[in-house]
């Protein structure tokens, strides 16, 4: 049996009267791919953030890769973030003014070294070797979203975090992202997908839904093989 | 990679970090203007008060100390005390030599004119007197520069010049003795005067101009030191020496010194003796003249301290002013570009960096737009302060190499003190409000 990647044990998020999240309880088994579904303010992006060590819970506990992580200070969730986690966003993020494999390279800088070598490696596993010189302006959307999955495998993290990551994408290059996940995950990556996407949601094997903070429903989509 | 992105951070931003470097380059050119002129105002300001005239009286010892005790300004005790004029050249052999810009020795005795019972105060004096120094230097050195306000009349031939020295039938007469007798240039008027002896020697001298020097000296005559020695019979003798040296502002250990300098411990002493002190150096002319008595004429002393503290004070408070406009625009123009570029930052405290890494990143940004900005405001502060140097003082300002630490230090401090609140805005920034994007 695989070990959990994550586990979340009875966790909130309060702000004020606002109930973010409430006494969520879930874990995670390495290589498995997740989605958190649910409308806007579900709580959904909430518990990237807690997950994704950029932010902490109020209440609860939160275990990553084995280590309790509810209770660390900005500079350790900083370190565990840097080394443990891949994070792919909707709006790409990219650094306007360095190329797509520089792109990739700051992520490397931040948390080892740059290699100029591995970074080109990363992007000819997305597709896009032959786009490494060029400003993220120059790319479509599609090739962006490729460039920022580059840049979150880059470091070999534990786990992947993609923040609605076809979002922004048409259903040609929704497609393209998705086999990228397919591949990853047949790799043996843990993915988390946080979207309100049904179609994103179906690619994954399992989906939690999320309702104003609430965790309603834990299912495993049984149409989706698993890695 | 640091500095791949600090490239495409500065191409990106060219004209944002432009304007920081515009901002530093005029606070550093008004820095260095001012820093060069203060460090070298100090001698400007004393070579202009040096043209309102000496600064150092130098009398024998007994005739100095009576004045002082008893107010006594002539008699027995004042009137027989004399230094020597072959022992002047010494003047110039002190430690302080080369900050003695002018002397002159004079001798007074009391003058008959024309027969008239009468007397009036015939004074002797170099005029432009050419020295052979011991130590190999020679100079030109006498009243006409040490006196350079006092007017001088004459007619055409003379057109209103100082005497010479080796002018033996010539003589100056004050504009108020003149006007009282109805003489004029040209005019011959016989002159006698009585010796320690009591023998009455005259001469027949010419009035070559007339002199208007604003105060009791106008009352009587100038001719030169040999002419009076040798109608008084005072040969190589000489009543008083004033003295002209470029000084340094007195403070309390020169003013301690100037009442006792063997109140002085011997490194308070070494410090007075080595800095140019009007006290340090009377003490040293008197080390070097037999028996004489060097005092700072107070008022001219006074008066060079207290207006180049003034000018210093103003210069320094304009340099600071001009540095916290440059701080206060700077830390503005940081602010706004890191609040620009939150969605960035963000970024890269989500991938990773380290609150400290993220500050180094924005500082370098900064520091190499203000280093640049630094340097070209260097240059034309010293543009500026040849400018602030002809237009002031008619001459130019020294560059002083001390001034580049100075102002490498102060671009720093203001771009390190100019970014700190930008900093602080970025420490805090946290990537979930900036990368969400809702």
């Amino acid at each position: 049996m695989s070990k959990n990647i994550l586990e979340l044990h009875d966790v909130s998020m309060i702000y004020g009267p606002v109930k973010a999240l409430q006494n969520i309880t879930l874990s995670v088994q390495q290589g498995e791919w997740l989605a958190i579904m649910g409308s806007s303010g579900s709580g959904k992006t909430t518990m990237m953030n807690i997950v994704g060590c950029m932010n902490k819970a109020t209440h609860g506990v939160v275990v990553l890769d084995g280590e309790k992580i509810s209770r660390l200070n900005a500079k350790d969730l900083t370190a565990i973030r840097r080394d443990k986690i891949g994070l792919i966003f909707q709006q790409f993020h990219l650094i306007s003014y360095l190329t797509a494999v520089e792109n990739v390279m700051i992520a490397q800088y931040y948390h080892s070294l740059a290699d100029e070598k591995e970074a080109l490696e990363a992007l000819e596993r997305v597709g896009l070797g032959h786009r490494a010189r060029h400003l993220p302006r120059q790319l479509s959307g599609g090739e962006q979203q490729r460039l920022c999955i580059a840049r979150a495998l880059i470091n070999h993290p534990k786990l992947i975090l993609a923040d609605e990551p076809t979002g922004n994408l048409d259903e040609a290059n929704q497609e393209t992202v998705m086999n990228i996940f397919h591949q990853l995950h047949a790799q043996g990556s843990t993915i988390i997908v946080v979207t309100h996407s049904p179609e994103v949601a179906a690619h994954a094997r399992r989906v939690v839904h999320l309702e104003y903070g609430r965790m309603i429903r834990d299912e495993v989509n049984v149409e989706c093989p698993a890695a | 990679m640091f500095f791949r992105i600090i490239r495409g951070a500065v191409t990106r931003q060219k004209q944002k970090l432009l304007m920081m470097a515009c901002t530093m380059a005029l606070g550093i050119s008004l820095a260095t203007a001012m820093l060069n002129v203060m460090l070298d105002v100090g001698d400007k300001v004393n070579q202009e008060l040096k043209t309102y005239g000496a600064n150092i009286m130098v009398e024998p010892r007994g005739a100095s100390i009576l004045s002082d005790l008893y107010g006594v300004q002539e008699g027995a005790g004042v009137a027989d005390k004399f230094l020597l004029e072959d022992e002047l050249p010494k003047i110039k052999t002190i430690f302080w030599a080369f900050n003695i810009v002018d002397f002159t020795p004079y001798l007074d005795v009391r003058a008959g004119v024309n027969g008239s019972e009468h007397q009036v105060t015939l004074l002797g004096t170099w005029f432009a007197k050419h020295l052979d120094i011991p130590t190999g230097e020679s100079i030109d050195t006498g009243i006409n520069n040490l006196k350079a306000w006092w007017e001088i009349r004459g007619d055409r031939s003379s057109q209103g010049k100082w005497l010479s020295d080796d002018d033996e039938t010539g003589v100056m007469a004050g504009a108020a003795f003149a006007a009282r007798n109805a003489l004029k240039v040209g005019d011959v008027i016989k002159v006698a005067v009585t010796d320690a002896g009591g023998r009455e020697r005259a001469a027949d001298l010419t009035i070559r101009s007339i002199y208007h020097a604003g105060d009791a000296e106008d009352e009587g005559l100038l001719a030169p030191l040999a002419v009076v020695q040798r109608l008084s019979g005072l040969e190589n003798k000489i009543r008083r020496i004033e003295v002209s040296a470029l000084t340094t502002p007195e403070n309390d250990l020169a003013r301690r010194a100037a009442q006792n300098p063997h109140s002085l411990s011997r490194h308070e002493w070494e410090i007075w003796y080595c800095t140019a002190y009007v006290s340090a150096i009377a003490y040293q002319i008197d080390e070097v003249l037999t028996d004489s008595r060097a005092k700072p004429v107070l008022q001219v002393a006074a008066s060079e301290g207290a207006i180049l503290e003034k000018t210093q004070l103003l210069m320094l408070l304009l340099t600071i002013l001009s540095l916290a406009c440059s701080a206060l625009a700077i830390s503005n123009l940081v602010t706004a570009n890191v609040m620009e570029r939150s969605t960035e930052i963000g970024l890269i405290k989500a991938l990773g960096a380290s609150d400290g890494q993220i500050s180094l990143l924005v500082l370098t940004e900064m520091l190499i737009a203000t280093i640049i900005g630094g340097i070209i405001g260097y240059f034309a502060g010293i543009g500026l302060a040849q400018v602030i140097g002809q237009s002031v003082f008619g001459s130019a300002v020294d560059i002083k190499g001390l001034v580049i630490p100075i102002i490498a230090i102060l671009v720093l401090l203001v771009t390190i003190g100019g970014s700190l609140p930008a900093i602080r805005l970025l420490l805090r920034l946290r990537p979930t409000e900036v990368l969400h994007g809702r």
